[in-house]
Parts: structure tokens; C-alpha cells; sequence
């Protein structure tokens, strides 16, 4: 596998120039140790000078056979390990897991449980939205916001390390509820939150919305229809940015959200720009969504009454959750038996990658990395 | 050869003029280490105020406030293994680090940091230094091109085809500025780097003032200009560190890649120096018009003096500040030798015959200082262009801008 042109299957080489100067197209082979491939993302990107002509995505580097390890463990042992596939949306896989368990099993995470749930799972949508914001805008020269979002994205770990002793893999939630109840002084906490962040997404706006290379760099960048991202299944921020309004928060709710008020933003040009609009935009309402859940968190057991030892009837589920990067599923078998027969997750991340060769042809090799940053991947979720 | 050494003293030229070889030695060493001392504070002072920008602490742990940090640096590049890719053209690779350097370095001969205080004064001082900085365009493109490898050859077209584009509309306001210099009894213009900051003081005026707003646009398009030549952000699209990795100097390591470093950073050096020549009066101290009189001449010759007593109480402070801890015992130490040390220096700079000589020197660094700090807030804040817009910005906009900038200044100069 030294030969870079090993993988390269689509991207129509051409035939070496026998003359003395070589006017092929180059390849370069970017990643899978590169500054901006958010992990270990490898793309062959076929150029004419500075022009990309195709791309090929090549990915595994980060493989560590998550669902067959879930064919191994019973379905309580399995749930830390989802919590390492998006690892900066921890809580959102979670949630998606222990809910399609849940489904499977036929029981529902009481009231209080649910609410806990939305509250650290929109937490976890605002650390990793700013995870996001940090990395995209490093990868397109601005160093500070990165630093400007960690140094607030902490404020959500702090809640998360209080909650559940963890920070970043917080394997918060339980099958059939939450495991741990709140602390004492997790409302005020929250609702601390809810008033120091508004001005700090201010302060990002401040430093990128109006920028002009910021524009410039982001607007026509990665361009992509709402029709071309249905259909190649790319979901979440991206999808909502082409001008489709679809969230499965509001489609399909799922553990409470059609018990609270908030919008679903989209853009129009389906740009790196509108993308980074409709986040900043979703950032802004999930602590509506935060400020509804914390105001009106019922009392009540936060445990359904699952057994110690979960043994799912025979039968099948899909069940899918909005995570911060769009679609997150998963797709569980049930033998009867005390372990899955098989769980297939479909993680956003990898489905959304599929659009990066449509969105960067023709453009430049800064732009690649624009569009890298925007789908705002995860390789942990990719590579599974 | 006493004789020799001390007949230039009571000269008012630069040695390279008064032919004195003693001197002129003694000046190249004290500006190539100079030089050398301030890339290696530029080191710190950018990672700290990159560091306090960013809300963080930046270099903490060798030395008081990470002062020794740079050392700790340079140690490490020195002692690293030296690697050369195999397929690499092993002496282009060799020589490329060479030419930056000597490139970014040779311009240092003509800067006058006073009217005395200048290895020599070339009569085309700054179309030397405009030619010699523009020599490093060559040692990137070899770099990128002997490394062999794709990356660097990327950053390499990149920043050949960048470097070509800014230097026309720098040239173009470099030119403005020295029309001004024209606008006197005589009529005559000149090149010099010295004779500029002398035809400043005899129209009483600082350039970036003459003729408002058209001097202070054309510091403006140099001060952007410049930017893109030396490589920096925004427009550090040659090293672009999220796309090539680190451009031309990807294959570099160790003692060559710090080479590259320090020919960058004294590559900002000498551009800023243009720009503070050219247009900030270089060696004049501020205000000469309102504030003058004897009186004023000694407040403003007291200020390298007070600078660096400030420095020292800054460092004093962080003394007082540092935790009282038996940990922290060697740093508090540091600390307070290095606040002694400027102390002094400050005490000596108040003595009469140093104050004379020092306060040019001082006012053109503080000028420089100005803009490296610059530099250092440009990266703070500016995502990177990318290399199309940075070719319209260029050409479509420094470009058309500097000609009119030119062409306006050569009628209102015709006409008043």
C-alpha cells in the first residue's frame, strides 16, 4: 500500500507525460496525518495546480470494530463504548442508544429522566457545535475563537464532570433512565450557563460573521443542494443549510422535544457560510430549549423499571436521533438472548463525508479544507 | 591604529561612508546580533501576546514567565538530528535556509536607526533593500522544489507567485513616498535610507502625514503589502499551516528549519524598518513641530530611560506577584536580576553622552516595535486569505490604489 495511486479508483489518472516537463495533474495525498483532516481522515485529491479535480476519501485509520464489539457485550456493558464514537457529542450517542434499547425493550424513560436528558444532551450539542466552531475556524487561519470556545465549552464539561463524574466520554445516561440523579445545584449551575454563554456567541459572531476574509473564504465555498444532500442521505446542519427543513427533533420527536418551543433554522445557498450561520443559529436555540427544560424539570423517579439483566424480545429497531452532526442511528437485532445480535449505527459523520467530492470539485485546495471543516466530522464516528 | 579607531568618534557619517573598516566591523556585529537578540525576543513576545489574545497563558515554565523559553528553543532545534529527505536535491536543500537568511539579513547594512547609527548609507539604499528582501522569494521556491516532495512545492508556487504580485504595488508606494522626498528648494530627490529621514526633517513633516490622506494610503498599502511579503497572516498562505502542513518548509527540521524562522522573523524586521523610514520619520522622535524647544528635546531623550525603568518595575511587580512558594524561589530570583538589569540599563541611558547617542536608535525601534506588534494582532484576528483572493486583492485592489496614490502625489506635489 505505499503506492498512493493504490486506492485511487475513480479519479481517472492520467497517463504520465513522457517528456522532460511533466504537465500531469498532481495528486496529493492529504492525511491521514494532516493539521485539518479532524483526525485521521486521508484524501486523494487529484489537482491542477491549485484546482481540485476529484477527491477520494480513504477511511479506517480509525477502526476499532465497535459494532461487532457489540455482538460480544450485553446491552448495558455496550453503551460506554457509543459514547467513543462521536467522542465530542458523548451524550448524544447515548441518547440514542439507550433509546433505541429502550424502544426495543418497550419501556419509556420516566418524565424527570427525559428532561435530564434533553438538558445535557443540548449541552453536549453546544460543546460540540463549539468544538466545531474552534476547529473550522483554525482551519480556515483564525486562530483565537478556538480558544475563545474551548475556554466556554468548558463551562459544559465542568456541569458534565459534576453530573457524572466524567468530561468528555460521560456515559451519562442508563437504559430506562439516567443513572445518576441530579447534584444539588445542577438548576443553578445550568441556569449560570443559560446567562454566561449568549454573550459569548456574541463574541464569536464578533470575531467571524462580518469578517470579511471570514466571507470570503466561507460564502460559495462547498456549495450543495438541498436535492443532491437527500440524495446522498447528508443530514443534520448541512441539510438544514440547503434550505431543507429537517430536523428529527421536530419530524420524529424522541424523548420529549415536542413538549418544548423552538425553531429550526436553515440557510439558503447551501454554502460553508450558511452552515456556519445555521449552527450559530442552533446554538442560540438549544439554550431555549435548555432554559425551557431546566424551568420546568419535573420531580419523579428518573428510573424506569428495567430489569438487571436487559433480555429484549426477539424483534427489530431502528431508532435515530438528532445529534449535533445531523443523523444519528442505530439499527439493533434482538436474538432474546442478553447481548444484540447485531447493532448497526448509522453515524452522520460517515454519511455526510459522502458529499465531500461533489461539494470540492472544481474548487481550490483551501476550499477542501473549508468544506472538511464545515461537515464538522468526527473520524471516532466514521471509522466506528 | 588608536588614531584609526578613534577619529571616527568625533565623525557625524556612518562608517561605511567615513571608510572606517574598524567601526564598520564593529557595527555589523553589534546589528547582526542585535538582530539576532530581537528575533529571539520576537519568539517570546509573540507567543505571549498571541497567548494573552487568546485568553491563555502562554510559555510559563522555563524561566520567570517563560523568559528563557527561547533558549530552551533554540537549544532543542540546535541539538536535533538533521534530517534530509532521501530524495530531497541535498545541496539546493542545504542552501535555500542560506539564502533566506543572508537575503533577510544583508538588508540590515542600510537601515539607519540614526543618522550616524548605520553600517553605511548606500545612495540607493532603499532600492538595495527593495531588491535584497526579494531575494528570499528565490530561497522558498528552492526549498520547496528541493524537498521534492508535494506540500512544500505547493507552498513554494504559492508564494513565488505572491511575492512577484505585492512587490509591484509596494514598489509603487515605496515610489510615492520617495517623490515627496523631491519637494524641496532644490528639487532633488533621493534614495538614501538616511538622506529620507533627513528630507522628513528639513519639510518638518512625517511622510504618512504629507499630503493628507495620500501618505498615510500609502503606508497603508506598503503595511499591507509587506505583510503578504514576509509570509505572514493573513496572508501566510506559503506555510498555510491547516492546508500544507507548513508549506515550503514541511521536509525542514531543526537547525534549518529555525534558519527559516529567523530569516522570517528578520525579514519583518527590515520591511518594518522601510515602512518607519519611508514614512514614520525614522529616527525622529515624535511631535518635533509642536513640542520643540530645549526643553521638550530633553523630555523626549529622557524616554529610553524611563522605558526600560518601567520594564524593570513590570518585572518587579511579577516578583511581588509570583507565589510564595519554595518552587517558585529560582523564577522569583530571575525575575528580579532580569528587572535589575533593565534598571540598569535604564540608569545608564539617563547619563548625558549615552542619552545623546541612544534616544535616535530608541525612537526608531519603539517604531519597528509598533509594527511587529502588529504582525503579532494581524495573526491574532485574520482568518487566511485564500490564494485567489489574494491575487485580487493584489492586483485588483493595492495595485490600482498605489498607481493612483503615485499619480495624485506627483500632481499635488507638482502643484503646491
Amino acid at each position: 500500500m505505499t503506492d498512493p495511486t493504490t486506492y485511487i479508483s475513480h479519479l481517472e489518472l492520467g497517463q504520465p507525460d513522457k517528456t522532460y516537463l511533466d504537465t500531469n495533474e498532481l495528486i496529493l495525498n492529504m492525511g491521514p496525518q494532516h493539521p485539518a483532516t479532524h483526525g485521521v481522515l486521508r484524501v486523494i485529491l487529484r489537482l491542477d495546480g491549485e484546482k481540485v479535480l476529484g477527491t477520494e476519501c480513504v477511511i479506517g485509520y480509525l477502526h476499532r470494530g465497535v459494532e461487532k464489539i457489540a455482538e460480544n457485550r450485553t446491552y448495558a456493558m455496550f453503551n460506554p463504548y457509543v459514547d467513543r464514537l462521536d467522542y465530542v457529542a458523548a451524550v448524544s450517542n447515548g441518547l440514542g442508544y439507550c433509546e433505541a434499547v429502550e424502544k426495543l425493550l418497550n419501556v419509556e424513560a420516566p418524565p424527570r429522566a427525559r428532561y435530564i436528558r434533553v438538558i445535557l444532551t443540548e449541552l453536549n450539542r453546544l460543546a460540540s457545535h463549539m468544538v466545531w466552531l474552534g476547529t473550522h475556524a483554525l482551519d480556515i487561519g483564525a486562530m483565537t475563537p478556538l480558544f475563545y470556545t474551548f475556554r466556554d465549552r468548558e463551562e459544559i464539561l465542568k456541569i458534565f464532570e459534576k453530573y457524572c463524574g466524567a468530561r468528555l466520554t460521560t456515559h451519562a445516561f442508563r437504559i430506562g433512565g439516567c443513572q445518576y440523579e441530579t447534584y444539588e445545584g445542577f438548576e443553578k449551575d445550568v441556569k449560570d450557563f443559560l446567562d454566561f454563554v449568549p454573550p459569548k456567541i456574541d463574541e464569536y459572531e464578533e470575531l467571524l460573521t462580518t469578517n470579511r476574509i471570514w466571507v470570503e473564504r466561507t460564502r460559495n465555498v462547498g456549495k450543495i443542494s438541498g436535492a443532491d444532500c437527500i440524495a446522498l442521505g447528508v443530514t443534520g446542519p448541512v441539510l438544514r443549510a440547503s434550505g431543507v427543513k429537517w430536523d428529527i427533533r421536530k419530524a420524529v420527536p424522541y424523548s420529549g422535544y415536542q413538549e418544548f418551543d423552538f425553531e429550526i433554522p436553515t440557510g439558503e445557498n447551501g454554502d460553508t457560510f450558511d452552515r456556519y450561520v445555521v449552527r450559530m443559529k442552533e446554538m442560540r436555540q438549544s439554550l431555549r430549549i435548555i432554559q425551557q427544560a431546566v424551568d420546568g424539570l419535573p420531580s419523579g423517579p428518573i428510573m424506569a423499571k428495567v430489569g438487571k439483566v436487559i433480555k429484549p424480545p426477539v424483534g427489530e429497531i431502528y431508532h435515530s436521533i438528532e445529534a449535533p452532526k445531523g443523523e444519528l442511528g442505530y439499527y439493533i437485532v434482538s436474538d432474546g438472548s442478553t447481548q444484540p445480535y447485531r447493532v448497526r449505527i448509522r453515524p452522520p459523520s460517515f454519511v455526510n463525508l459522502q458529499a465531500l467530492d461533489l461539494m470540492v470539485r472544481g474548487q481550490l485546495v483551501a476550499d477542501v479544507i473549508a468544506v472538511i471543516g464545515t461537515f464538522d466530522i468526527v473520524l471516532g464516528e466514521v471509522d466506528r | 591604529m588608536l588614531d584609526y579607531i578613534t577619529s571616527y568618534l568625533s565623525s557625524n557619517v556612518t562608517p561605511g561612508q567615513a571608510g572606517n573598516w574598524f567601526w564598520a566591523t564593529v557595527y555589523v556585529f553589534v546589528v547582526f546580533g542585535g538582530v539576532a537578540v530581537v528575533v529571539l525576543s520576537m519568539n517570546w513576545l509573540e507567543r505571549k501576546a498571541l497567548a494573552h489574545f487568546q485568553v491563555r497563558l502562554g510559555p510559563m515554565r522555563v524561566g520567570p514567565h517563560g523568559l528563557m523559553q527561547p533558549f530552551a528553543d533554540a537549544i532543542k532545534l540546535l541539538t536535533k538530528e538533521d534530517i534530509i529527505p532521501d530524495q530531497a536535491d541535498k545541496f539546493v536543500f542545504w542552501i535555500a535556509p542560506l539564502i533566506i537568511l543572508c537575503a533577510a539579513f544583508t538588508v540590515y547594512i542600510v537601515i539607519p536607526f540614526g543618522p550616524t547609527h548605520a553600517i553605511t548609507d548606500l545612495n540607493i539604499g532603499i532600492l538595495f533593500m527593495l531588491g535584497v528582501s526579494s531575494l528570499s522569494v528565490l530561497g522558498i521556491v528552492m526549498a520547496g522544489w528541493a524537498s521534492n516532495s508535494h506540500y512544500p512545492l505547493i507552498g513554494s508556487l504559492r508564494s513565488s507567485a505572491q511575492m512577484v504580485s505585492y512587490e509591484v504595488a509596494m514598489g509603487l508606494a515605496v515610489v510615492s513616498a520617495i517623490l515627496m522626498t523631491s519637494l524641496n528648494a532644490s528639487g532633488t530627490g533621493t534614495l538614501s535610507m538616511i538622506g529620507i529621514v533627513q528630507a522628513q526633517q528639513e519639510q518638518h513633516i512625517w511622510y504618512v502625514f504629507k499630503f493628507f490622506p495620500l501618505g498615510l494610503m500609502a503606508m497603508v498599502i506598503f503595511a499591507i503589502a509587506m505583510v503578504a511579503e514576509t509570509n505572514r497572516a493573513p496572508f501566510d498562505l506559503p506555510e498555510a499551516e491547516s492546508e500544507l502542513t507548513a508549506g515550503f518548509h514541511t521536509e525542514y527540521s531543526g537547525l534549518r528549519w529555525s534558519l527559516f524562522m529567523l530569516g522570517e522573523y528578520a525579514a519583518m524586521g527590515a520591511v518594518s524598518s522601510i515602512a518607519v523610514t519611508l514614512w514614520l520619520g525614522g529616527w525622529l522622535r515624535p511631535f518635533p513641530n509642536f513640542l520643540k524647544g530645549s526643553f521638550f528635546d530633553l523630555v523626549f531623550s529622557l524616554f529610553p530611560g524611563f522605558t526600560f525603568l518601567a520594564l524593570a518595575g513590570f518585572c518587579f511587580l511579577g516578583v511581588v506577584r509570583m507565589p510564595k512558594h519554595p518552587t517558585f524561589r529560582i523564577q522569583t530570583i530571575g525575575l528580579a536580576g532580569f528587572g535589575a538589569m533593565l534598571g540598569l540599563i535604564g540608569l545608564v541611558l539617563f547619563v548625558t553622552p549615552v542619552r545623546v547617542r541612544v534616544q535616535d536608535i530608541y525612537w526608531f525601534l519603539a517604531k519597528v516595535a509598533g509594527f511587529m506588534y502588529l504582525y503579532i494582532w494581524y495573526r491574532a484576528t485574520f482568518p487566511r486569505y485564500r490564494f485567489d483572493q489574494l491575487m485580487k486583492v493584489g492586483w485588483k485592489v493595492l495595485l490600482p490604489a498605489a498607481l493612483a496614490v503615485l499619480i495624485v502625489t506627483a500632481i499635488v506635489g507638482v502643484l503646491f
